[in-house]
């Protein structure tokens, strides 16, 4: 590791003025710490924000939740609304990581957490995120973890959040407040950027922009699932995972949300298949339709190209265990 | 850097670098070798330690941060001679074979049972909102994050067991 200067937050003002001069936020500490051994990450300066009173799940006034940014992993899953009126977020954050990690982590850390991809962590390859401008390590190399949607000829890396994957199905917004004192929520279908050119930039956020909170609307649909499927049966990240949260009313889906994770650099969702499904009987042959359509534009190389059938089936079961159809 | 800790109900000044972890505060700074370092990356729970009575890995934490906090290590659950009842159902079980992860495993599993104890709910429980069940399932998921490389889950799994169905009757 590096040397910095290591310092606590007061507030989270003081919190965000020390971001924007260039001081690197410590939270749970559970990605930074690990890349910071490795030297993938270098920060001469630390703020710890753990203390901050960024912590509290409530209701909104508009019948949804508001969720401090410091309230770790474990006490979210927890969480008696969360686990009664979102159970796919419950089921999204248990999937991940560890007791003992999860203990640590806190919802603004794993909105920001950094891929898994393998020439990332590893200082001696080339990787355009790491190093902007080195070439990326993962094409032509080995991409088992990489993406199918949304990436570029500079990265193919994957976003490894559970969480957010469930977040975005629910159609959360991230409240952040900036050096200004200024608050904004930006919705999580905005907060992170396509590699494009500039696969270092992962988000919307400016220098010392500061998360405090995640707040979900009113749950959308009684009807949730989160389904996770990894190379062993916990603790691993995602090969593919889909969240769905759905409505449905007189035999039909009134509303679905779908939501995609270890497939691209952030959460994916496609409108195009949650409006095939919108106003449809459930049945085997719309939901294999809607699983074809999902991966109509993937673009695959050679350790990835299993993700496509893989990410068909788990679609097709979630529907299946959404809908109550049989398999 | 000045930290204070409270660690198995006694207090240390510790004075190191920031980028000490808290594991490595507590091995090489302050004479408490019971917590292991396996993987150093929160990958293998070797370092498993108790902070205000959580579990958490030692290795990914700084020992700055935890100024003021509670911390309790295998030292502190218990010694030869009056040993936890996780320590002696270890022991009865045989749940290990080098004996490497086994302070990570009786810290984890300590917090871990009173997680259930607490209702909260695990990636294999079957209903999100109800309460746990206590079953060898249930205790193999909420011990994914301690790793045995000697493989002695069924055993660790058994004298888990045993200890928890003594505090449910
Ligand atoms: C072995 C292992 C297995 C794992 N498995 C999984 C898994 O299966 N699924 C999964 O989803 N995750 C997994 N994780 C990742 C884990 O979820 C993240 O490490 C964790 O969520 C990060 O949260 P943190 O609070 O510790 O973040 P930190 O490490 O403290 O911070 C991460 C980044 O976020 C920034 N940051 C933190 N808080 C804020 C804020 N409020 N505002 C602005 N910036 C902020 C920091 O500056 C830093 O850049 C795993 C991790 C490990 C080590
Ligand atoms: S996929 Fe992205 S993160 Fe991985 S090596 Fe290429 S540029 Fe780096
Ligand atoms: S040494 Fe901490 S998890 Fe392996
Ligand atoms: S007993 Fe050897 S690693 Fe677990």
């Amino acid at each position: 590791m590096t040397p910095f200067h290591f310092s606590r937050a007061a507030s989270p003002g003081e919190a965000a003025r020390l971001g924007r001069d260039g001081a690197t936020y410590i939270a749970g500490g559970t990605n930074l710490l690990d890349l910071m051994k490795l030297e993938v990450m270098t920060p001469d300066r630390l703020v710890d924000i753990s203390r901050l009173d960024l912590g509290g799940i409530e209701a909104t006034r508009k019948g949804g939740l508001r969720i401090g940014a410091m309230v770790c992993n474990s006490d979210l899953a927890a969480d008696r609304t969360v686990r009664e009126d979102y159970p796919v977020l419950a089921r999204a954050l248990l999937a991940g990581a560890s007791g003992q990690l999860r203990n640590k982590a806190t919802t603004g850390g794993n909105l920001l957490q950094r891929t898994r991809c393998y020439y990332f962590y590893d200082t001696a390859m080339p990787c355009n995120k790491r190093e902007p401008g080195s070439g990326c390590g993962a094409i032509g190399g080995v991409t088992r973890l990489h993406a199918i949607f949304g990436t570029s000829p500079h990265c193919i890396a994957t976003h490894p959040s559970d969480m957010a994957v469930a977040l975005r199905a629910l159609d959360a917004e991230v409240e952040v407040e900036n050096a200004d004192g200024k608050t904004r929520t930006v919705p999580l279908g905005d907060f992170y950027r396509l590699p494009g050119d500039t696969p270092h930039i992962e988000t919307t956020l400016e220098r010392g922009d500061l998360i405090t909170a995640v707040i979900l609307p009113a749950s959308a649909g009684a009807l949730q699932a989160y389904r996770k499927v990894r190379d062993r049966a916990s603790y691993a990240f995602a090969l593919v995972s889909v969240a769905g949260v759905m409505r449905i009313g007189k035999g039909r889906i009134e509303a679905t949300s779908l939501a995609f994770g270890g497939v691209a650099p952030h959460p994916w969702r496609d409108a195009s298949v949650e409006q095939m499904l919108k106003g449809q009987e459930p049945s085997h042959e719309l939901f294999a339709k809607a699983a074809d359509a999902l991966v109509a534009n993937a673009v695959t190389h050679d350790g990835n190209a299993f993700k496509v059938p893989l990410l068909k089936r788990t679609l097709t079961a979630v529907l299946a265990e959404l809908t109550g159809a049989k398999q | 850097m000045q930290t204070q800790l409270q660690i198995n109900g006694r207090g240390y000044a510790l004075n190191a670098d920031p980028r000490t972890t808290l594991l490595d505060a507590l091995r090489n700074h302050l004479g408490l070798a019971g917590s292991k370092k396996g993987c150093d990356h929160g990958q293998c729970g070797a370092c498993t330690v108790l902070v205000n009575g959580r579990r958490i890995n030692a290795c990914l934490t700084l020992a700055c941060m935890h100024d003021g906090d509670e911390i309790v290590t295998i030292e502190g659950l218990g010694e030869p001679g009056r040993l936890s009842p996780l320590q002696q159902a270890f022991v009865n079980h045989d749940g290990f074979q080098c004996g490497y992860c086994t302070p990570g495993q009786i810290c984890s599993a300590t917090a871990m049972l009173a997680e259930i104890e607490a209702g909260w709910p695990s990636n294999v429980t079957q209903d999100v909102a109800g309460a746990p069940e206590l079953t060898p399932e249930e205790v193999s998921e909420r011990m994914s994050g301690n790793l045995c490389r000697c493989s002695a889950y069924p055993n660790i799994v058994d004298a888990i067991m045993d200890v928890a169905k003594g505090k449910r009757t």
